[in-house]
């Protein structure tokens, strides 16, 4: 009887944490959602939304977010198999972690400073003959950027898996006869998918609502939902429609989520 | 459960610590709560040789904070849990925050140095008999360019940004009012147009120049104009003259079919704990002395008439900066338009952010 007692009591704080952080704040911004400019009651932030500027953002904002995430993986699944490989793995994780200590905004800056027009970036390009491009305020850069900033969060979880994995497993496919490729395909991948879409899960979502880099390496000629966000709440305070694209960016990422979530039930 | 116990029993311990040595170290330096004055104003405008001062004359602590724009600071007031005791905002917001009861009124008679404020920026229709603010520094909007850059060309009109020689060269601050307002100057129509024709116009001519624009972006404008990244720039004028002290190639000009001038103004807040020390420091700001030296660090145009005469001559008879009388009259303030405008004047703006080249 007292076992149970305490053991609500030790409850409480978590649950107070999730009621106060987590459903309190999601309701309001539903809530928020609701009221136009002058804070009438209406639905008129949804009407918005289904117009083609909101519409064509979320569309950029997905591709964007697509690009950023596909790039990720394709840099990141051999990085981290090789990291496997190394005799200091620790160490070599560690190196590719520690650039996620330092501050985005700082990294950004560098960035202008690389990218510019008299930038280590173009004077490569001028020596080896190419000469001078604008890359700063460009997709590419955008890209470019934003895949240097989420790698880690995408080597982490692939790593943690492909360290896992049972050798024996591969041996056991190559003394049946397996080539190479099968034995990626048919052992490796699907043994580490659960690390791939927990990956891909922690670099979409953020990508989705990035907002600093569009102006500072993009130049605000990338404009994604979290831009907007931003300027609905600091610059136009209009909190409905800041609100109303929020509600759809979470039912966005719960979609994700369901989707690309590992379905343990019964395990 | 002993090594949870002992776990949790250091990091309170640590956490007491810490605290006692911030709250310890604060009061060594003097900041108590009754002797501190918090300003909220925007980066790197004010020098910070005369918060010193400030701070050896009157025995008060200053906090400085900082914001990046008027919104924003606005926000920041009226959900309150701050404590403001200064604000720096500008003249549109004045008369919004005036309107909205987050102004404290100010006793001139605790500000003898007010007589030293040029009469042409006192009593403006934002604040009437300036009893709620004191101008700070005021300016134009326009454009800063490179004539080296462009062959010797010169630019004297907005419509000049239109040219096809200019492709992508230009970069344009990051404010709805200043972009969405350059458009309708250029068509000749006024700052404060609420026509909704009128704007979609605006909008549409400024889509035609998107090919020329290489970004929209915030304060690093001031770098990147200065470091030759783009040869065109729409700026403020004080920013016009920080980045011309940094690189002496560069010319500013008022484009000739009229711009925005506007004015910084300091106030009190609702949010202030010590009204007090408030009107301290902007009298101590008004000093003349003390606000030619700010001047010169900031590189704005003071509105105090005692200033001018402790500043350089070529400083004060220059014309980008001091615009001449024929010249200001074609300059518009902004007047406060409400929400349901300015929400539009936003709408286009990211949508002409969005318009791809």
């Amino acid at each position: 009887m007292e076992n149970k007692l305490t053991r609500s009591l030790y409850r409480i704080p978590y649950l107070l944490w999730i009621l106060l952080f987590v459903i309190v704040p999601i309701l309001l911004v539903l809530y928020y959602s609701f009221f136009d400019i002058e804070g009438n009651f209406s639905f008129i932030n949804y009407q918005k939304f289904f117009t083609p500027v909101y519409l064509k953002m979320t569309i950029s904002s997905f591709w964007y977010a697509f690009l950023i995430t596909a790039i990720s993986l394709l840099i990141s699944y051999p990085t981290a198999y090789l990291l496997t490989k190394t005799r200091h793995k620790q160490l070599w994780l560690l190196l590719i972690i520690v650039p996620s200590w330092i501050n985005l905004l700082l990294k950004a800056y560098a960035f202008i400073g690389i990218f510019g027009t008299y930038g280590a970036a173009n004077s490569f390009l001028k020596m080896i003959g190419i000469g001078s491009r604008q890359i700063l305020f460009t997709d590419f850069s955008f890209v470019f950027v934003s895949v240097y900033i989420f790698i880690p969060f995408m080597i982490l979880p692939i790593f943690n898996a492909l360290d896992e994995l049972n050798p024996t497993l591969l041996d056991a496919a190559s003394d049946l006869g397996a080539s190479k490729w099968t034995t990626f395909r048919r052992i490796i991948f699907p043994l580490t998918i659960d690390g791939v879409k927990s990956g891909c899960q922690v670099v979409f979502i953020p990508a989705l609502s990035l907002f600093m880099l569009t102006r500072l390496i993009a130049g605000n000629r990338v404009i994604t939902l979290g831009t907007s966000i931003e300027q609905h709440f600091l610059v136009t305070q209009d909190w409905g429609m800041g609100s109303t694209i929020a509600v759809f960016l979470i039912i966005i990422m719960v979609l994700i989520m369901l989707v690309t979530g590992t379905r343990k039930r019964g395990v | 459960m002993n090594k949870l116990v002992r776990f949790f029993l250091v990091i309170a311990v640590v956490s007491a610590v810490l605290l006692y040595a911030i709250s310890s170290l604060n009061s060594s330096q003097g900041y108590t709560g009754s002797n501190t004055l918090t300003v909220f104003n925007w980066g790197d405008y004010i020098d910070p040789d005369i918060i010193k001062r400030f701070e050896k004359e009157t025995g008060i602590k200053v906090i400085y904070e900082t914001f990046d724009s008027n919104e924003s600071m606005m926000t920041k007031i009226e959900q309150g849990g701050t404590n403001y005791d200064i604000a720096i905002p500008s003249e549109y917001m004045i008369d919004k925050m005036r309107h909205e009861h987050l102004l404290i009124p100010l006793d001139h008679s605790k500000l003898p140095n007010l007589k030293y404020i040029d009469n042409r920026f006192m009593d403006l229709p934002f604040d009437p008999q300036n009893k709620y603010s004191i101008p700070y520094f005021w300016g134009t909007v326009g454009i800063v360019y490179n004539p080296k850059m462009l062959h010797g060309k010169k630019i004297t009109s907005w419509n000049d940004l239109w040219a096809s020689n200019l492709k992508n060269k230009i970069l344009l601050t990051d404010g709805a009012r200043e972009v969405i307002g350059m458009g309708l100057n250029s068509l000749g129509y006024s700052l404060n147009d609420t026509n909704k024709q009128h704007l979609i116009e605006a909008k549409e001519k400024l889509d035609t120049l998107t090919p020329n624009i290489k970004a929209i972006v915030g304060d690093e404008i001031k770098m990147l104009l200065a470091n030759r990244e783009a040869s065109v720039g729409l700026v403020w004028s004080g920013d016009a003259s920080e980045i011309m002290s940094q690189n002496e190639d560069l010319d500013y000009v008022v484009p000739k079919e009229g711009s925005n001038l506007w004015f910084d103004n300091m106030v009190i807040p609702k949010t202030a704990k010590n009204i007090e020390a408030a009107h301290k420091f902007i009298n101590f700001m008004l000093d003349p002395k003390v606000a030619a030296k700010n001047t010169e660090y900031v590189g704005y145009s003071t509105p105090n008439k005692g200033a001018l005469k402790y500043m350089p001559k070529e400083v004060v008879n220059d014309e980008r900066f001091y615009p001449s009388p024929e010249l200001t009259e074609k300059l518009e303030v902004y007047k406060n338009l409400g929400k349901k405008n300015l929400a539009y004047y936003n709408e286009l703006f990211l949508q002409f952010k969005m318009h791809r080249k």
